[in-house]
């Protein structure tokens, strides 16, 4: 691919990001992901705004309205109106996503890249711990740190971001650690050391930039999965105040047979199915443009 | 500036004790961590021979441990020391060294968890009516909850080791911790268990159909599925799932236990997403393995596609599978926790989310050990597994 490239234009070879970007676009399922992600996002975060909606303000009077004109996603037991909870929620669901990927994107890179860079027995001693930490199932160690917040700060999304990206960086450090070792050997390395690069300076500037590819791929990827957490915390009651997972498990809980209000289950689990969908399907666009090897 | 390997190690746990003492944690504990930490690393420096003799002798210890409450103390050592001798001389030093590392990574996690627990806010004794300062010292005396997190750890271990006694749960009257585990450990097995099965039969299935043809309908079919699978959380598909075989069909039951009716609901909702996870796995493996000379070859010589498929290419379809059960597994427990709540179970999630919520630290402690031992013990089958399958792993395990 590359060689078709270069001889078409021989002046300017293609980057990797040029190549990965020119795949993406081909890739109808990822851009498709792209789009509905950012619509979900915009609907989330502009509209609550531009229309004024108010997610806390009961009305006793319309409790359990089903969705019509007037309330298009209905309420829900005390009168709110459904469309400006889901929307609401959904801000904080993505912000969790996002900053508690960010998080787990920071910790996971800085390890990895020291474990694999000195590799030897630092590497063993650094993954061992990983291992350690990998062994305890994931949520015992989110709901053991959720509970260091008092109550009150629990309603707050801050500590669910700090549980979260303290689980989440693991299968991260490990990425970027085998990614590290297989390029320290390489031959730029070895040119940087000579000009007497230092370690901390061959590492970011010169390693991490290379595998920015791998991070990327994976940090879509972690995206999800953290959504799907904070889910899980809300559901079990450890959540945050107002969020997918939280709209979504009040939902099971009023749908009954004698009285379906089956929309407030299914209109939340909706926009987070779209939004996981969506961003499941640019996660392995993503690799498959940034990392042709493992293209089917 | 080139560090020697032990210098490394040095300055890696001086870092992680430095952020810890920075983050304002008391140095013994602190300096316990650490210390756990060294223990846990400290393997990777033994040579074979010291590995069999540490590792032997852990197993005999540990072995001896359990044998010493049915059996005779004579009789509990002879056997112990026999299987550690026989472990010293038979079992593949990969394993033993294994075995090193299990044993202070397990004293560690009962640490860890003491200390987070007692630094969530709130204390199992806290209730509605304030107590007494006498009556709540009395409380911690009686049922071994000290003040300090590193002398409860004390009388834990302690208790474990001589008795092997969980001891008394904080918050519900009466009653041990194994008085409430022990009930909760089969369901929450046989549901765990089910649910593997279902998950490598559901995911197999639909992997292998999609690998043998790519791009045909029958990939993107279960590749839809697959994505489904993985990107609805799972007390959405449960919740899915009760609403149309419990309320609208009213074929299955809503919640509860007892009957292989209650098992199949909680158990589909828990394998789904490792359904979809090991179909995209095989899926790919088995494509890589059609590819392999050793199918044309087989192929060459007039064998029929379904014998090449099961004799010659699922041997090497499943080997990715193989290696995500020992993360499945622990997955699966976790996610546990959620759908029995979601279709009220009473198995060990259960306990565990109300331990950790009414600050029951010997209820946590116990579900933590479970959970581990559980985990570990899987993944060290998933590893002989693994070897058996492969045999370019075997030659160095």
């Amino acid at each position: 691919m590359a060689r078709a490239a270069a001889t078409l234009a021989p002046e300017k070879g293609t980057s990797l990001w040029a190549d990965a970007w020119r795949r993406l676009k081909r890739n109808r399922l990822a851009l498709g992901g792209a789009v509905l992600l950012g619509l979900v996002a915009v609907v989330c975060f502009v509209v609550p705004v531009v229309l004024g909606l108010d997610s806390e303000t009961t009305d006793p009077a319309n409790s359990f309205h089903p969705p019509d004109a007037h309330y298009p996603f209905g309420t829900d037991n005390v009168g709110r109106d459904y469309l400006a909870r889901v929307l609401v929620g959904g801000q904080t669901s993505l912000l969790i996503g996002v900053a508690a990927t960010l998080a787990s994107v920071l910790i996971g890179v800085f390890y990895g890249s020291l474990a694999g860079y000195y590799g030897g027995k630092v590497d063993e001693v650094m993954m061992r711990i990983v291992d350690f930490l990998y062994a305890i199932p994931y949520m015992f160690l989110v709901i053991l740190i959720t509970l260091q917040f008092s109550k009150e700060a629990r309603g707050n999304p801050l500590p669910i971001f700090f549980a979260l990206g303290m689980v989440q960086w693991l299968t991260m450090a490990r990425i970027v650690r085998g990614e590290v070792l297989t390029l320290k050997n390489r031959e730029f390395v070895l040119a940087a050391r000579t000009v007497g690069a230092g370690d901390l300076r061959i590492i970011f500037r010169h390693i991490l930039p290379n595998i920015l590819g791998v991070v990327v791929v994976y940090a879509t990827l972690t995206v999800p999965a953290v959504i799907i957490l904070e889910s899980f915390l809300s559901f079990l009651g450890l959540g945050v105040k107002l969020s997918w997972g939280v709209l979504v498990s009040e939902g099971v809980g009023v749908v009954n047979p004698i009285e379906s209000h089956a929309w407030l289950l299914l209109l939340p689990s909706l926009f987070l199915a779209l939004t996981l969908f969506s961003l499941n399907f640019l996660g392995d666009g993503l690799r498959d443009a940034l990392d042709p090897r493992t293209r089917r | 500036m080139r560090l020697s390997s032990f210098q490394g190690l040095l300055l890696t746990l001086a870092a992680i004790g430095g952020v810890f003492l920075l983050v304002g944690m008391p140095p013994i504990q602190a300096g316990f961590i650490v210390l756990g930490l060294a223990l846990l690393a400290l393997p990777a420096w033994f040579s074979a021979p010291v590995v069999r003799v540490v590792g032997g002798a852990l197993l005999a210890a540990v072995l001896y441990l359990f044998l010493r409450l049915p059996l005779p103390p004579a009789l509990a050592i002879v056997l112990a020391a026999a299987v550690g001798f026989a472990a010293w001389c038979y079992v593949p030093p990969r394993i033993l060294r294994r075995v090193c590392v299990l044993v202070p990574s397990m004293v560690l996690l009962v640490y860890v968890t003491s200390l987070l627990m007692y630094s969530a806010p709130g204390s199992p004794f806290a209730q509605e009516k304030a107590a007494s300062d006498q009556v709540i010292a009395a409380k911690r005396a009686a049922w071994g909850v000290p003040e300090s997190p590193t002398e409860f750890f004390k009388i834990y271990m302690t208790r474990v080791l001589e008795d092997f006694d969980f001891g008394p749960s904080l918050t519900v009257q009466g009653r041990s911790v194994m008085d409430l585990l022990g009930p909760a450990f089969p369901v929450s097995m046989s549901l765990g268990l089910t649910a593997l099965v279902l998950a490598c039969a559901i995911g197999l299935t639909l992997g292998i159909r999609a690998g043998l043809r790519p791009n045909s309908f029958a990939d993107y079919s279960s590749m839809g599925l697959a994505v489904i699978g993985i990107s609805l959380p799972n007390f959405v598909i449960g919740a899915l799932l009760l609403m149309v075989f419990a309320l609208s069909l009213g074929w299955l039951p809503v919640a509860g236990w007892g009957t292989y009716s209650h098992l199949l609901l909680p158990a589909l909702t828990l394998a789904l997403p490792y359904a979809a996870y090991i179909a995209r796995l095989s899926r790919a493996g088995t494509i890589e393995v059609m590819q392999q000379d050793f199918i044309r070859t087989a192929r060459a010589k007039g064998l029929s596609e379904r014998e090449i498929v099961f004799k010659h290419a699922l041997k090497g379809a499943i080997l990715p599978v193989v290696s995500f059960l020992g993360p499945a597994a622990a997955g699966i427990m976790t996610g546990s926790f959620v759908v029995e709540t979601l279709f009220g179970i009473p198995g060990m999630g259960h306990w565990f989310v109300k331990g950790a919520i009414n600050r029951d630290y010997s209820v946590v402690l116990g579900t933590a050990i479970i959970y581990f031992s559980i985990v570990i013990a899987f993944n060290l089958l998933v590893d002989m597994a693994y070897a058996w399958l492969d045999p370019r792993v075997r030659e160095d395990l």
